[in-house]
């Protein structure tokens, strides 16, 4: 616990309350600032639907950065030689994503592959935030005079909001392009039950379609949620218990993770394979 | 009356047994397809972490608001 004149209902909070820039009615643009977290929740949602959760900004596009760079390093030196270590890693983690990938979508589309790449490594780093010892960051931005600082992206549920719509945006994008949009409506309305339905069809199959990306948004949301708040938990515990429960919960995050990462790429190349297909 | 209590406890438990049961038979069919056909076992460890990921999600969803309802709120 880096501070002790929280209690500890207000280091959970403190811990996780973004670090949100935006127009308040009263103050004009600011960073959403109070005595308590709870003060600073009420002052964000004064700001109402354009606030910006800055800190969320600044690590997914930090990490998404990295990513693309590390792996232009990788590309550009790669060697047919004895490869080294990192170029080993990398390769793996590319015919893992590819393999995966040619399982599941059987059509001809070169968008795939890279994008369930992107997926898989950007959510994985934006995930491992998680394992960062939750004071580290904050305790030093707090030094710095920044008093919020979430550093996990996807434990905000616009970042994964904005991971999964992205994701249905292309589902119907290319759901268009492959079938026309009398093709898609006919895919809507016609089953599963008889054309004289077709409006219950449409009701259906249009709320299917929609949980499609909220459910993908909340799993991994929610599976870092959880995450962070039980390590957020551990660290209000006295010292001598921090390590002897940090370290397994630690551990098997490692598995949660990764796990989460994976399905999140391999529905949405099933998704959008459900998209290329054509009745 | 904190009734916030019941509702955590509600939220853990019921999301425990749902996993619980959902695991067992997951994992139960795995260990029979493997022992039937122990060639496909790296084609079915791939699917069934696949699926323990789905399993698992809404518990954890559960978990986390659990704790938070327990001690935040």
């Amino acid at each position: 616990m880096a501070s002790g004149e929280y209690t500890s209902q207000e280091y959970i909070k403190h811990h996780l309350t973004n670090l949100t820039f935006g127009n308040h009615p009263e103050e004009g643009w600011t960073f959403s600032h109070g005595e308590t977290a709870a003060d600073t929740a009420q002052m964000t949602k004064e700001m109402g639907f354009w606030a910006i959760n800055v800190d969320t900004m600044l690590w997914s596009v930090g990490l998404g950065l990295f990513f693309i760079w590390l792996f232009r390093k990788v590309a550009v030196s790669a060697t047919s030689d004895v490869p080294g270590r990192l170029q080993g890693f990398i390769e793996v983690i590319i015919e893992f994503v590819d393999e995966n990938v040619k399982s599941v979508f059987h059509h001809k589309n070169p968008v795939i592959a890279p994008l369930a790449l992107t997926i898989f490594v950007w959510i994985f780093l934006m995930n491992l935030m998680d394992l960062v010892p939750i004071d580290w960051i904050p305790f030093i931005f707090n030094e710095l005079g920044v008093h919020y600082m979430k550093i996990v992206p996807t434990t905000d549920v616009n970042a994964t909001g904005g991971l999964a719509f992205s994701v249905f945006g292309l589902i119907i994008y290319y759901s268009i392009k492959m079938k026309g949009v009398g093709g898609f409506l006919a895919e809507l309305s016609f089953q599963p039950l008889p054309k004289i339905f077709a409006p219950f069809n449409l009701f259906l199959e249009i709320v299917g379609l929609l949980a499609k990306p909220v459910s993908l948004a909340l799993r991994l949301f929610g599976n870092m949620y959880a995450g962070e708040m039980i390590f957020i938990l551990i660290a209000i515990l006295p010292f001598w218990a921090q390590w002897l429960l940090s370290v397994p919960w630690a551990i098997f995050h490692i598995l949660v993770i990764t796990l989460q990462a994976f399905i999140f790429m391999v529905l949405t190349v099933v998704y959008l394979a459900m998209a290329h297909e054509d009745h | 009356m904190e009734y916030y209590l019941l509702a955590a406890a509600l939220m853990l438990g019921l999301g425990a047994i749902g996993a619980a049961i959902g695991i067992g038979i997951l994992g139960g069919k795995f260990l029979e397809g493997a022992a039937r056909q122990p060639e496909l076992v790296p084609l079915l460890r791939t699917q069934f972490f696949i699926v323990m990921g789905l399993v698992d999600a809404i518990p954890m969803i559960g978990v986390g608001l659990g704790m938070y309802v327990l001690f935040a709120l």
